[in-house]
């Protein structure tokens, strides 16, 4: 059998793999100067935003490119493992922006920590004293970087069971490496260790599901599968084949294996420890495009696949969502430290946008998206912040950012947005419109208990952000003496990007409910 | 006209940003402006980085006119609106814009005026006017006056928009606003305990919202319109029973947190009482409002057979708030903690109008409103310079003799508490005498001797709230001068003692969660006053000065206009009470 392979479908991916390529010889063979780490990330920078451009004009083209197909046999109509559609799109430029804020942070961090540039940071506490060098390797940064965001962007278009655990192999892989790339930090070990046990785990309880979803349907393409659990109703299945327990069995295997990526509860606890311990870029990857990508993977299964058999699955996702957002958000109040308090706070996050797949209505996935979108603009600001104050403080806790407001009127003005974004209140009118958009589905779904345990959430969750955006407000003279780290450019441009996305969609937030819905 | 309703909006928006715009930084207690920190001044240029420290900011042109000149043209815009309100079609939504705003989520950018709307959009921009003109020289101390500037104007976009707003989301998004900067008026500018009551506020209403969110999403999902008009003409065709009272439930109840209604007060005392004056102002002359004008725009016209088949229990917390906010007075040591618990009691008089579901009830419910913003407003910036004279609000600590000692505030107190205690011929009398009527004679289907007690027992609440205002007037303002002197400080110089004891332990941090306490800022200024103006005498703080004379002067003027020709108002708000109960 021979297939033709549409590479302009696959371009966005293939840009990624391309450039990581690249970046890998370009380290090894250009001359190790003090530019080498600027040059590496200028390059990255330029395959995240071809990369983008391609999507960008595939948007604006809006044609549906699929490509990996297998005619039709009697097993069924033809099928493809590869479809660029609208979800697609909306994912890719999703994560793809976010990789564009990623990247800036990544540059800030390793001209910080690389000796010969001019504005590099005393040693790491912890670093082997006598072994200079770069703590982090830049080379192998972008390109584990960039790997990741391959996979990353591979998944939404993924239409067999097969490509889909691949793809989301390819986004956990790298992320296991650059968690731990900072070296001689043991937290960043831990952190890495962490997350790979309960990677792999996820992976293998995914596997199995998909394992048995296979067995009982004979294929791997999730349009095929949807089709023959259609055809052969779950009242027929019971007395001869397999047993309608089976595919519950297997829905609630792949829906746990994806719950892990996002860090939904009960399998959330990896989130406080691996955000903490890994650089702070690492950790925004995690929250936003890692997010993404492993949502991207639930709703593409849940609506593609299993999207006759809501009733089973609808449920517990609702479930999962309201524990989700509860526990997320409880834990999310006693925390001191700024990359573990985002760190639940975004698990909480994970349960709105699980939220509106639990009622299962028509448009729960667009709902899902749209929120993940918003969340996606305000929570890598929020991220790019942090970087900027982590860079003063090596601590990072929550009182290092009392009197922001005096000391870098700008940033703190900015963070205070976000995190009042990620409350959902006015001024903060994304995150305000991203919770209607929710609450909407929910509504019109009615599952109102849903609705009454998210609005409580929503309260709890001000709570904490509202605490963190009071400090920057309140005078601090202990602070007052700051490092002579002048600021840095990347840091600030990413700020700058994410505070005029997070500000057009509070003007305009049709510009995600259009490309959703 | 049209661009006179955007403008409402659109004037202290584009006044906040240009603020947010030309402010880099503050200093953290005001030094620029009061004087008596400058003691502070030094400390705070010290932890400011040089960058920021340029004299372009600190010796810049200083916002004192800024906001006045702002909010005044707000003012312009509302008499303006107000002066070309067609007042023979009160009934109907005038100046209306409705452009799409957010296709997909059905918001239309739809505003409009009415009878109902009218009077409350000018009582904003009056107010809002008058609180900047009383900061001109009285300014909380926290300092930073550019982001209190700010604070307000951003405050004022939202509580104008709530009244203003025709779609159910835009509502909802204004309603929501105010939310933000009140927090921030509150744990910034505000008293001792100010961390616990800004939290309280914001978690307490912030939680109403949501409720109501739901609650309108419920009618969104059942109707398919967003468009309050066209839900008002609707009188709820189209939602079963069921629906109509669980819509209800949830619209009511998150509107009650704001109104508040009793059970759901708690947050109000604490709130208002450490607000500064302004923050406590505009909470009680505004902020309630948007509660109980949802309930007579959304909730009643909207559902009305869930309205009906929950007014009784309405009427219940309304008159039991009566009756508590009352009992709660007798009980308070704190004059601002008084006239906070007053507002229950007064919000519940304007709940029983609603509840009884009649034009007359309605009619009594928006008069109350009104009635109750002009004269808690004035009673709150009495209450306010009281403190900033004497350093502390508490009633056992002010002693007596104010009418000797400070004769002119000492008349204005005496004049704002028996307005709100509803002396007929002052405006607060309408509002409880009509509520009171309403109640005897409530709309068809309502249980008429349940409300018939109601009226009773609000009619032993307006006795009630006579006795608490006499009591505190007869130990505050009567009396001998010299009582507080001998209990409260030393004879040399009594009142900066007490100020100071009151000062001195702030720590400046708006969460509870701060540990180590931060340099004690600007204490003495609250009893000194500019010193341009002669300084306190032995004991003896200045009377009224002419800027708070001329913040004051407007709400007493309408208080005595609206109290012997209430028909000034009753004649706006009547038609369109007529259409929104018309066809039942």
């Amino acid at each position: 059998m021979i297939q033709t392979i549409d590479y302009a479908a696959l371009a966005p991916p293939l840009i990624l793999a391309v450039v990581a390529g690249v970046v890998l010889l370009l380290d090894a063979f250009l001359p190790r100067t003090a530019r080498t780490p600027a040059t590496l990330g200028l390059v990255t920078m330029a395959g995240v935003l071809g990369a983008l451009a391609v999507v960008a004009a595939q948007a604006v083209k809006g044609l549906t490119l699929s490509t990996f197909c297998v005619p039709a046999d009697p097993a069924g109509g033809p099928a493809c493992s590869f479809v660029v559609d609208r979800l697609t799109l909306v994912f890719g430029g999703v994560i793809l922006a976010a990789a564009v804020v990623v990247v800036l942070l990544s540059m800030a961090l390793l001209t910080e920590n690389d000796p010969g540039s001019p504005d590099s940071a005393p040693p790491v506490p912890g670093a082997v004293p006598g072994r200079a060098g770069r703590v982090i390797p830049a080379g192998e940064w972008y390109f584990l970087l960039l790997c990741a965001l391959t996979g990353a962007v591979t998944l939404p278009a993924s239409r067999d069971l097969i490509m889909l655990v691949v793809a989301l192999e390819l986004v956990s892989l790298p992320v296991f490496a650059l968690t731990a790339l900072k070296r001689y930090d043991a937290r960043g070990s831990e952190a890495a260790l962490k997350l790979f046990l309960v990677s792999v785990v996820s992976t293998a309880v995914m596997l199995f599901g998909v394992s048995l979803l296979y067995g009982m349907t004979g294929s791997v393409h999730l349009g095929r599968i949807a089709a023959r659990l259609a055809c052969v109703p779950l009242a027929a299945v019971i007395p001869g084949g397999a047993p309608v327990g089976v595919l519950v069995v297997a829905v609630v295997l792949v829906v746990a294996g994806f719950a892990f990526k996002v860090a939904a509860v009960p399998f959330h606890f990896w989130a406080g420890d691996v955000y903490q311990g890994a650089p702070v870029p690492v950790a925004a990857l995690l929250s936003v495009i890692s997010k993404a990508a492993g949502f991207a993977g639930l709703i593409v299964v849940l609506t593609v696949a299993l999207a006759g058999q809501a009733r089973i699955w609808a449920p517990i996702v609702a479930v999962l969502a309201a524990i989700t957002m509860t526990v997320g958000n409880l834990l999310a109040l006693r925390q001191r430290h700024a990359v573990r308090l985002l760190a639940w706070s975004s698990v909480a996050q994970s349960g709105y946008i699980l939220a509106p797949l639990g009622v299962a209505g028509p448009d729960a996935a667009a709902a899902s998206v749209t929120y993940l979108a918003i969340y996606a603009a305000m929570n890598i600001g929020a991220f790019a912040v942090v970087a900027r104050v982590s860079r003063a403080s090596e601590r990072n806790e929550l009182d290092d950012y009392r009197g922001l407001a005096f000391r870098r009127p700008a940033e703190a003005l900015a963070l205070a947005f976000f995190l009042i974004c990620l409350a959902g209140l006015p001024p903060g009118l994304a995150g305000l419109f991203a919770k209607i958009v929710v609450f909407r589905e929910i509504v019109q779904g009615g599952a109102g208990w849903l609705a009454v345990v998210m609005a409580v959430n929503t309260v709890l969750g001000l709570y904490y952000y509202i605490a963190w955006a009071g400090r920057l407000f309140v005078p601090a003279p202990g602070l007052a003496s700051e490092p002579g780290r002048t600021s840095s450019r990347p840091l600030a441009i990413a700020i700058a990007v994410a505070l005029l996305v997070s500000l057009a969609l509070s003007v305009a937030p049709q510009l995600v409910l259009s490309a959703t819905g | 006209m049209i661009a006179v309703v955007i403008g409402l909006l659109a004037v202290p928006l584009a006044g906040a940003a240009l603020l947010l715009l030309f402010t880099r930084a503050e200093p953290a207690s005001g030094a620029a402006s009061e004087p008596a920190s400058e003691s502070a001044s030094g400390a705070v240029e010290a932890y400011v980085p040089p960058r920021l420290a340029g004299p372009g900011w600190i010796a810049g042109p200083s916002p004192h006119w800024y906001g006045v000149a702002v909010s005044g043209i707000t003012l312009a815009l509302a008499l303006v609106l107000a002066a070309s309100f067609d007042y023979g079609r009160a009934g109907v939504a005038q100046f209306e814009v409705d452009r799409p705003w957010i296709p997909g989520l059905d918001l239309r950018f739809h505003l409009g005026v009415d009878g109902i709307s009218l009077p409350l959009v000018v009582l904003t921009a009056l107010l809002t006017f008058l609180c900047f003109v009383h900061l001109v020289r009285h300014r909380p101390d926290g300092g930073r006056f550019r982001a209190l500037a700010f604070t307000l104007l951003v405050l004022e976009v939202g509580m104008i928009g709530t009244f203003l707003a025709l779609d159910l989301l835009l509502f909802f998004v204004s309603f929501e606003i105010v939310l933000i900067p009140m927090y921030f008026v509150i744990a910034v500018w505000g008293g001792k305990d100010r961390a616990a009551a800004a939290v309280k506020f914001i978690l307490y209403t912030l939680l109403g919202s949501a409720v109501l969110l739901l609650g309108l999403l419920v009618i969104w999902a059942h109707t398919g319109t967003l468009d309050m008009v066209a839900l008002a003409r609707a009188h709820g065709a189209g939602m079963p029973r069921t629906v109509q009272i669980v819509a209800f439930l949830a619209v009511a109840g998150g509107l009650a947190v704001k109104a508040p209604m009793w059970p759901l007060h708690t947050w109000l005392p604490a709130a208002h009482t450490e607000a500064p004056t302004v923050g406590s102002v505009l909470l009680a002359g505004v902020l309630l409002k948007m509660g109980t004008y949802g309930f007579a725009r959304i909730a009643i016209p909207v559902l009305p057979e869930g309205a009906a088949a929950v007014a009784p229990w309405l009427g219940a917390f309304a008159v039991v708030g009566i009756v508590y906010g009352s009992l709660a007075c007798l009980a308070q040591r704190d004059l601002k903690r008084m006239i906070a618990y007053s507002s229950v009691g007064h919000m519940g008089f304007v709940l029983l109008g609603l509840a009884t579901l009649t034009p007359v009830g309605m009619n009594a419910a928006l008069f109350g409103n009104i009635a109750h913003g002009l004269i808690t407003g004035l009673l709150f910036f009495v209450a306010g310079a009281v403190k900033e004279r004497y350093g502390t609000a508490e009633l056992s600590r002010l002693g007596g003799g104010m009418l000797t000692r400070l004769p002119y505030l000492g008349s204005l107190l005496t004049f704002a508490c028996v307005a709100s205690l509803g002396l007929p011929g002052l405006a607060g009398f309408w509002g409880e005498m009509l509520a009171l009527l309403g109640a005897f004679d409530p709309a068809p289907g309502l249980p008429r001797p349940l409300f018939l007690v109601f009226m009773a027992i609000g009619g032993a609440g307006t006795v009630l709230t006579a006795a608490y205002f006499l009591l505190m007037l007869s130990r505050v303002t009567h009396g001998r001068a010299d009582e507080p002197i001998g209990d409260a400080g030393l004879p040399e110089e009594p009142l900066a003692e007490t100020a100071e004891a009151a000062g001195a332990p702030r720590v400046r941090t708006p969460l509870a969660v701060a540990e180590e306490p931060v340099e004690p800022v600007a204490t003495v200024a609250t009893v000194a006053g500019p010193p341009d103006v002669p300084g306190p005498r032995l004991g003896w703080p200045r009377d009224v000065t002419p800027y708070e004379l001329a913040a004051w002067s407007p709400l007493i003027v309408l208080t005595v206009a609206l109290g012997l020709w209430p028909k000034l108002l009753l004649a706006v708000t009547d038609p369109a009470v007529q259409a929104f109960l018309g066809a039942r």
